[in-house]
């Protein structure tokens, strides 16, 4: 940070600067240069070989030298500072690695397999070791599952988040409800889902189909709603309230006309997210809807495809062809999901409530 | 925002703008106006309480079905490892699953939390400006990564890419029981790997939390210690850390949370069975939601009811790791000096 700071005084006599002794700006770069040098001696030298092994090795060199060279010149505290961002650095460039590696394998598998006749084709009457067929019936469940999820959804999630900001205050059903919301986004999906077997099928006695997971999906989506649209409904001005309240216009029609329609990019965020979330679910899914090759286009009878499902079927077959199917829905999926997130940021950050 | 009878009475009859307004025989808007503030506020109020109810809703219909299945097992519920509830008689018990679920959850946690803080301490304070705010959005893009692409990603992408870190480790470090190998071993669809995979998953929401909270960090604060002459790794040492503690500590709960209650990833990186070992490095062991997603298309009555039991567990299980993360959050809320 104060690499350059002059003397004090105006004393030639280094030895007097206020930061100290500190290493030159080209050490970094040297003990970089250096332990690779080192490390490609000990790899000629020895048995050590590999590429990831060379990386690793070069790395923990670079870290050792440089840390001991800063101990040297600069002290024991900028030795430790410089091995803490070192270490830092490493952390980041660590997690990246495998969460881009999760994006680019799905590019990578899935753009072999997703064409037209993909998109546009169900898996009717393919075989499992067949190639060919696609994921139109899959596509058709995921889009419909989300969508009847979010009619059950938005309106109890707005009702309540309403509930929270407008009506609630600090009262008990209003911290009670804050507090168990956020439980709830922990809930697991298959609880969800264990959950809505024993009320619709053990108890109810409906056979499987999609609605039953638009019921799960739902547990799970509306603490996501509730969250953001509580956030974006207390951003709206207490002035915009008080006005409309001030010329006469009741307290509720003022949420309905003022307040919701102000927080509504917010809003509209804030569904997107939850249903980015569920149409990425597969537990609940698997208990409720069962999978099915062909398509069903009624969500109250027989079971449904869906992308998650699909997934998950093709997945753990022996087949090639399986997996690079497995490989197309991810890709689908994965498009589908992260189009909902970008539409939801877009929105959030164009219409952010100053 | 209450508004008495008394005001609305005296505005109604008030004049606005010069112009004499009629005196109205009843406040504006009449009787309507209250019943529809009554609806409406009664509408909301029974979503919030609908959304309680769910949460007893859960834990009641679950019970209603854990308790004929406890009572019918003919071993332990508690202690017996293996799972055959539909032979005759039925013998289950949960603990092998519970051991693999926490196994694989801690692995997990161990794994993401200090590459987590890193990443953190990273976009907060290290990244500059401009970067930082588009790393931090890209880590939350990965948060919404579906759970069953990170399995498929697991088993096809990661597991062989594992191979020579697990034959390492095993090599070196057997000496350690959690790396040994005693059966020797393939290396693939090992708790090891779930762990990873795990970690995977849920280091972006741990980041993501922590990132919150090392962003709140009082600007007093930092250039405090900066004046006293810190280096920026006591800078985060003296200030960021102590402040952040319990924000990382409720990060990683909720964390915890997700690895636990994680399904299809696991049921498909694992190669499951019904044993406790401590060798990670070894196929085998089990969770309890990917018993569930594995077990549930073969199970006739009982073995329904006793999957439902298992859910049940780890329904509370979650509940509780849950309910402490959030209460540490609150707790932090009202007494840090943010804010």
């Amino acid at each position: 940070m104060a690499t350059d700071t002059q003397s004090p005084t105006g004393h030639p006599d280094s030895d007097l600067r206020l930061s100290g002794q500190r290493l030159p700006r080209w050490a970094v770069p040297a003990t970089a240069a250096g332990s690779v040098v080192l490390t490609l001696a000990v790899f000629a030298l020895t048995p050590l070989q590999g590429r990831a092994d060379f990386l690793v090795a070069v790395g923990i060199v670079f870290l050792l030298g440089q840390t001991a060279a800063s101990f040297l010149v600069e002290g024991r505290r900028h030795a430790v500072d410089r091995l803490a961002t070192n270490v830092v650095y490493t952390c980041f460039v660590l997690a990246i690695i495998p969460l881009v590696a999760v994006i680019v394998t799905v590019l990578v598998h899935g753009l072999k397999v997703v064409n037209l006749t993909f998109l546009t084709h169900s898996q009717r009457n393919i075989g499992p070791t067949d190639t060919g067929g696609g994921v139109y019936h899959a596509i058709i469940g995921t889009l419909e599952i989300a969508f009847v999820t979010s009619l059950i959804s938005i309106p109890i999630a707005v009702l309540v988040a309403v509930y929270l900001v407008e009506y609630g205050g600090r009262g008990l059903l209003a911290r009670l409800v804050t507090f168990f919301v956020d439980v709830m986004t922990g809930i697991p999906s298959i609880v969800a889902g264990l959950f809505i077997y024993v009320v619709w099928i053990l108890t109810l006695g409906f056979q499987r189909s999609g609605f039953p997971a638009c019921l799960a999906l739902a547990i799970l989506m509306i603490p996501v709603v509730v969250r953001s649209t509580e956030e974006m409904l207390k951003l709206v001005p207490n002035e915009l309230r008080e006005s409309s309240l001030a010329l006469g216009v009741p307290k509720w029609r003022t949420i309905l006309r003022v307040v919701i329609p102000t927080a509504l990019p917010g809003i509209i965020t804030g569904i997107m997210l939850g249903v980015a979330r569920v149409a990425g679910e597969t537990a609940p899914l698997l208990l409720l809807t069962g999978y099915t090759q062909s398509i069903n286009f009624n969500l109250f009878s027989g079971p449904m495809a869906a992308l998650p499902t699909l997934i998950f079927d093709q997945a753990g077959r022996p087949s090639q062809s399986a997996v690079d199917r497995a490989w197309g829905a991810a890709l689908v999926l994965i498009v589908i999901v992260m189009l909902l997130n970008l539409v939801a940021r877009v929105i959030a950050r164009l219409t952010r409530v100053r | 925002m209450s508004n008495p009878d008394g005001v609305e009475e005296l505005l109604s009859g008030a004049v606005f703008g010069g112009a004499p307004i009629e005196p109205s025989p009843e406040p504006l808007g009449g009787k309507s106006r209250r019943l529809g503030d009554r609806i409406f506020s009664g509408m909301s109020a029974a979503a919030s309480v609908f959304l309680l109810l769910i949460i007893v809703g859960i834990a009641v219909f679950l019970f209603s079905r854990t308790v004929p299945a406890i009572q019918a097992d003919t071993a332990n519920f508690w202690t017996t490892k293996v799972w055959f509830p539909d032979s005759t008689p039925p013998v289950f018990g949960i603990a092998a699953l519970a051991w693999g679920t926490l196994l694989s959850s801690v692995l997990a946690l161990a794994i993401a939390l200090p590459v987590s803080v890193g990443i953190a301490l990273f976009i907060a304070h290290y990244a500059p400006r401009q970067m930082a705010a588009t790393l931090g959005y890209v880590v939350d893009l990965l948060a919404a990564v579906p759970s069953v692409i990170y399995g498929l990603w697991g088993l096809t992408f990661l597991v062989p890419h594992m191979l020579g870190l697990s034959q390492w480790l095993s090599t070196y470090l057997s000496w350690i029981p959690l790396f040994a190998v005693p059966g020797g071993s393939t290396f693939r669809q090992t708790m090891f790997n779930v762990g990873v995979v795990l970690a995977v998953m849920i280091i972006p929401i741990i980041s993501a939390v922590s990132r919150e909270v090392f962003l709140q960090v009082p600007r007093d604060h930092l250039e405090a210690a900066l004046a006293l002459g810190a280096t920026r790794w006591e800078t985060m040492r003296m200030a960021v850390l102590p402040f952040g503690r319990s924000g990382v500590v409720s990060a990683s709960m909720l964390g915890l949370g997700r690895a636990l209650g994680e399904t299809v990833a696991v049921a498909l990186v694992l190669s499951t069975n019904y044993e406790i070992s401590i060798h990670i490095l070894q196929p085998g062991g089990n969770t309890f939601a990917a018993n569930i997603a594995l077990q549930y298309g073969f199970a006739q009555k009982l073995g329904v009811d006793a999957l439902i039991a298992s859910g049940m567990v780890l329904f509370v299980i979650t509940l509780l790791v849950n309910m402490a993360a959030r209460w540490i959050i609150s707790r932090r809320r009202e007494f840090s000096g943010a804010n």
